[in-house]
């Protein structure tokens, strides 16, 4: 039985807001994916994983201020919540898990191929 | 910056999204777009916007169509069908009499539906019914037309011939009936018939062994079941068999057996016309071959023939052919469709009036009253105790609910209560049709797997619940809250009327029906005790298919006479429960020259009006001691009435030509239909073999023993026949069947419609009696008796009942005398029925609302008046 669901996309976005800390809103998520990782990340996917990951509770959001720049829209907030943080541990460690697993020969051969 | 994304896919994005998403994505869309503004100019940024607002099409973020109010309308009708379970697991009474009511109302419905089904797809299962139909002729017949379903039999070929355009197929039956069909020593009588060669494809019929292609003449089809009575699981094609006295014939093939509701259902072995030709030299040498109508003939439209205009094409091909002495019957041929033959299957006048279908149009509108009664006694229910149900509503309608609302709340109700209903009444149905099928003669199941089923039932379902639940829905919904709740809330003295009305209705039905039902037994037990002209106890007929019997008849007597268990036997054409032969061929002294008309003829041995015991009336029996009784006729009354002789004894009357003497006057005997004027008929003298023996058993021997004796005998000089017999009295009981089952159904059918109605007002009664609790309380204090209180409560639903008593009478006896109209031998409708009638209807309803009533005017006083 899995415990968490993550996604690889979800993963990367939970980690992100974490990365970002009380700044962590659609565009900023955004750009900070685009720039860490130097990949192009379209508003739909993006927004469709926050849904899905508000609905796991694994974040929570809260409206914050309008401005100009957004033709007056407020910008909504996402924080990750405790279980969110559960979630990214478990996905964490089950990877470093996996990792230890491997047998060191075969990582030196993939490195020497 | 400021910068605007392209107007129209903006408005596409926030026609889309889920509004409580859209105002911040709407937000994080426009900081980027002017983001991407900056960096890459407006052309790339627009296409990225567009790009952004197709990308976010999708399901999470899409609103759904219907919008949010329906998951509150979902959550709503739950808590109406979880109110209404409520009300009626508390009320169990009630809702035993209501889905009780109802139950029994749909069970009648839907068998009523299965019965109309059947009667409605009858001969549907024939793939060409809609081109297949059979040549009658109407003939003059003594100024009266008649229409007879058998023609010449060269009318096929001339078809063929000179109207060949317009048939794909014509073909002749004959014989149509019992044979015996033996294989080795095995030998039954077996239903079947000589066909032309196209029959096989005409009728679709479908093959499981062997070929369809009647091409060779002593060929036989067999049908399955009669394949597997003969040969078992072993394999019938190619073997040989005999008909009757017929050559031998190939079984060639076997074809599934004719389906229940078909004309040709139970018709088990298919030979060929070429070999009952053959077979039959008289034919090849008839001096007028277009004399006799013994065939059957059966054409398949061309595909762009009209029936109606063949039918007018072919109409005197007939009488071209025919000689002056029957063309003055000028028979008029047409054509009788065969998805008419079972409905539409009486002819009076030459003219079609209809057949089996008054009947299932009589049991369909019978079954939508049993059902409306049943949706009564619910309404009468819900209004009746609506003041149980006004708080509710008062509430309901303070909170906010709207009229419309507390209408769909009813109607759910009574939805659910119909649902249950039809659940219950689906077990009634399956243990009603076994009893059901056997009444109604047929083979009917319930066709669970069938979509057409569920649908019907469905549409039966809701319309049930809307009839029943429509009323009840709009009263309750329309209640004023603050009356209601102010607790001054009473229903009017009219608030009963509707409910008077419709107890009224649902009597006035049940009285109808059940003074039908006593009517059509009347009927029939009037023609049974009509008396008959002979003597049909002790009597029995025994079929003889071959000559065996008569070759050796006085044997045969000698021996029968010597056991002493027979008083008498004769030989005869004709059972004494039917007339095979007639004729036209009879002319007196006085005849008129224009007059055609047809004598129903029985040839019969000596001894034949001894061993009927027939009633002469002038004259003498034919008789040994007379040679010349060869040729003497004896006439019927009708006879005699209709050639106007004033004194028949001596009287010669010539037979196509030859002389013959009349000799005795018989009183009318009932050979036919019990309910028909007898016909005029000749009986002769006959030293040919006849079709049967017939024998009065001597009354002081018990049949069976006189029969054990007796089946030796026969089975001594006829080695080839089974030995079989037919009680005269079983066979004429027969001709009751068909008005028999009719009185059995409608009495099934009235005596649900009677517990439904006294369901109906046992419920109504106690609601009364109930609301009554405190005023009869008061009464008992005051010195009532109970006698005075069980009338007071029972007079109002008396009232009624004579009320509806009236208003069925004249609506009984109009149906009635409407159905009666059409025997010529009826019974009279006395006013006793409707007196008796309504006095059952009266002690019924005063049995039924006297618990109630006794119950109330029992209770103690102290008990009803001591809670205020």
């Amino acid at each position: 039985m899995k415990k968490y669901y993550l996604g690889e996309f979800e993963e990367i976005v939970l980690l992100t807001i974490g990365i970002l800390n009380k700044e962590a809103y659609g565009v900023s998520i955004k750009n900070e994916i685009e720039a860490r990782l130097e990949r192009d990340v379209s508003m739909g996917g993006m927004h469709s994983s926050l849904i899905r990951l508000e609905d796991k509770g694994y974040i929570k959001s809260s409206n914050g201020e309008a401005t100009e720049e957004r033709a007056g829209r407020p910008r909504r907030y996402f924080e990750i919540t405790a279980l969110g943080k559960k979630a990214i541990a478990y996905s964490k460690s089950t990877r470093d898990e996996l990792w230890n697993a491997i047998p060191k020969v075969v990582l030196e051969l993939r490195q020497s191929l | 910056m400021k910068g605007y994304p392209p107007k129209l896919f903006l408005r596409f994005f926030r026609w889309y999204c889920l509004p409580k998403l859209l105002d911040h994505i709407e937000g994080d869309l426009i900081e980027v777009y002017r983001q991407r503004l900056r960096k890459l100019g407006k052309r790339k940024a627009d296409i990225k916007f567009i790009v952004d607002v197709l990308l976010l099409f999708r399901p999470s973020i899409i609103r759904p169509i219907e919008g949010h109010k329906n998951l509150n309308n979902y959550g709503m009708l739950k808590s109406y069908f979880k109110i209404g379970w409520r009300n009626l697991s508390r009320n169990k009474g009630y809702s035993f009499i209501n889905i009780g009511g109802l139950a029994l109302g749909i069970t009648i419905t839907i068998l009523i539906s299965l019965w109309m089904y059947d009667e409605l797809s009858f001969d549907k299962s024939h793939q060409n019914y809609g081109r297949i139909a059979r040549v009658v002729q109407n003939v003059t017949n003594n100024g009266e037309v008649q229409t007879w379903t058998t023609v010449p039999f060269p009318l096929a070929e001339e078809l063929r011939k000179n109207y060949g355009s317009d048939f794909k197929h014509v073909v002749m039956a004959v014989q149509w009936g019992d044979h015996l069909l033996s294989f080795d020593d095995k030998r039954l009588k077996v239903t079947g018939v000589y066909f032309e060669k196209e029959a096989p494809e005409m009728f679709s019929l479908k093959m499981t062994q062997g070929s369809a292609n009647l091409s060779d003449p002593v060929s036989i089809l067999l049908s399955s079941s009669m394949a597997k009575t003969f040969f078992g699981d072993g394999d019938p094609l190619n073997k040989f068999m005999k008909i009757d006295n017929m050559p031998l014939v190939k079984v060639i093939g076997v074809y599934e057996d004719f389906p229940h509701n078909s004309t040709f259902a139970g018709l088990n072995f298919i030979s060929t016309w070429d070999l009952f030709y053959s077979g039959n030299s008289w034919l090849k040498t008839a001096e007028d071959p277009w004399r006799p109508n013994f065939t059957t003939l059966f054409v398949q439209l061309n595909d762009h023939a009209d029936i109606h205009a063949v039918s007018s094409k072919i109409k005197d091909a007939k009488l071209k052919r025919v000689n002056v002495q029957l063309a003055k019957k000028k028979p008029e041929l047409f054509l009788h469709s065969m998805s008419r033959w079972h409905l539409y299957s009486e002819f009076k006048n030459g003219i079609n009036i209809g057949g089996a279908i008054q009947y299932v149009w009589m049991f369909g509108i019978i079954g939508v009253f049993v059902l409306l009664l049943a949706c009564i006694n619910f309404m009468n229910l819900s209004t009746a105790r609506s003041e149980k149900r006004a708080k509710e509503v008062g509430i309901r309608k303070t909170v906010g609910s709207l009229g419309g609302q507390l209408i769909l709340q009813f109607f759910s109700e009574s939805l659910l209560t119909v649902l249950f209903a039809f659940i219950f009444s689906l077990l009634l149905v399956q243990f009603a049709l076994p009893f059901f099928n056997e009444v109604s003669n047929k083979q009917m199941s319930i066709a669970w797997t069938n979509p057409f089923f569920w649908c019907t039932s469905i549409i039966l379902i809701v319309l049930t619940a809307l009839v029943a639940g429509s009323y009840p829905a709009f009263y309750l919904s329309s209640f004023k809250p603050v009356k209601v709740l102010k607790g001054t809330f009473k229903a009017g003295r009219f608030a009963a009327m509707p409910r008077k009305v419709l107890v009224v209705l649902q009597f006035t039905v049940s009285i109808t029906l059940i003074v039908g039902t006593v009517i059509v037994y009347q009927q029939i037990q009037f023609a049974k005790d009509r008396p008959i002209g002979y003597s049909r106890n002790n009597l029995i007929n025994i079929p003889t298919m071959n000559p065996s019997i008569h070759n050796h008849f006085n044997a045969v007597k000698d021996e029968l006479m010597q056991t002493g268990v027979i008083a008498s036997l004769a030989e005869s054409q004709s059972p004494t429960t039917g007339v095979w032969n007639s004729t036209s061929g009879f002319s007196w002294r006085g005849k008129d020259p224009d007059l055609s008309i047809d004598f129903g003829v029985v040839s019969a041995g000596l001894d034949y009006g001894k061993t009927i015991g027939w009633h002469l009336k002038e004259g003498r029996d034919f008789s040994r001691d007379f040679l010349s009784d060869s040729s003497a006729l004896i006439l019927n009354q009708a006879a005699v009435h209709l050639m106007g002789l004033k004194n028949p004894i001596g009287e010669v009357v010539t037979w196509w030509g030859h002389p013959n003497t009349v000799i005795g006057v018989i009183k009318d005997m009932v050979m036919e239909s019990p309910y028909d004027e007898p016909r005029p008929i000749i009986y002769e003298l006959s030293k040919d073999d006849g079709n049967m023996v017939i024998i009065k058993l001597n009354p002081t021997v018990t049949a069976n023993d006189a029969l054990s004796k007796i089946e030796p005998i026969f089975k001594k000089y006829n080695t080839e026949q089974p030995f079989e017999f037919q009680f005269v009295d079983d066979d004429y009981e027969k001709k009751f069947g068909n008005e028999e089952r009719i009185g059995k159904l409608s009495g099934f059918f009235t005596t649900l419609a009677v517990i439904i109605s006294c369901l109906g007002i046992f419920g109504l009664a106690s609601f009364t009696a109930e609301q009554r609790t405190k005023e009869i309380g008061i009464r008992k204090v005051l010195g009532a008796s109970v006698s005075t209180l069980w009338r007071m409560l029972s007079k109002d639903f008396v009232v009624l009942v004579v009320l509806a008593c009236f208003i069925a009478v004249p609506l009984s006896y109009y149906f009635l005398h409407q159905w009666l109209s059409k025997y010529a031998y009826r019974t009279e409708i006395t006013g006793w029925v409707f007196l008796v009638t309504g006095i059952g209807a009266i002690a019924i309803t005063l049995l039924t609302i006297s618990y109630q009533a006794i119950k109330a005017a029992l209770m103690s006083p102290v008990n009803s008046l001591k809670s205020e």
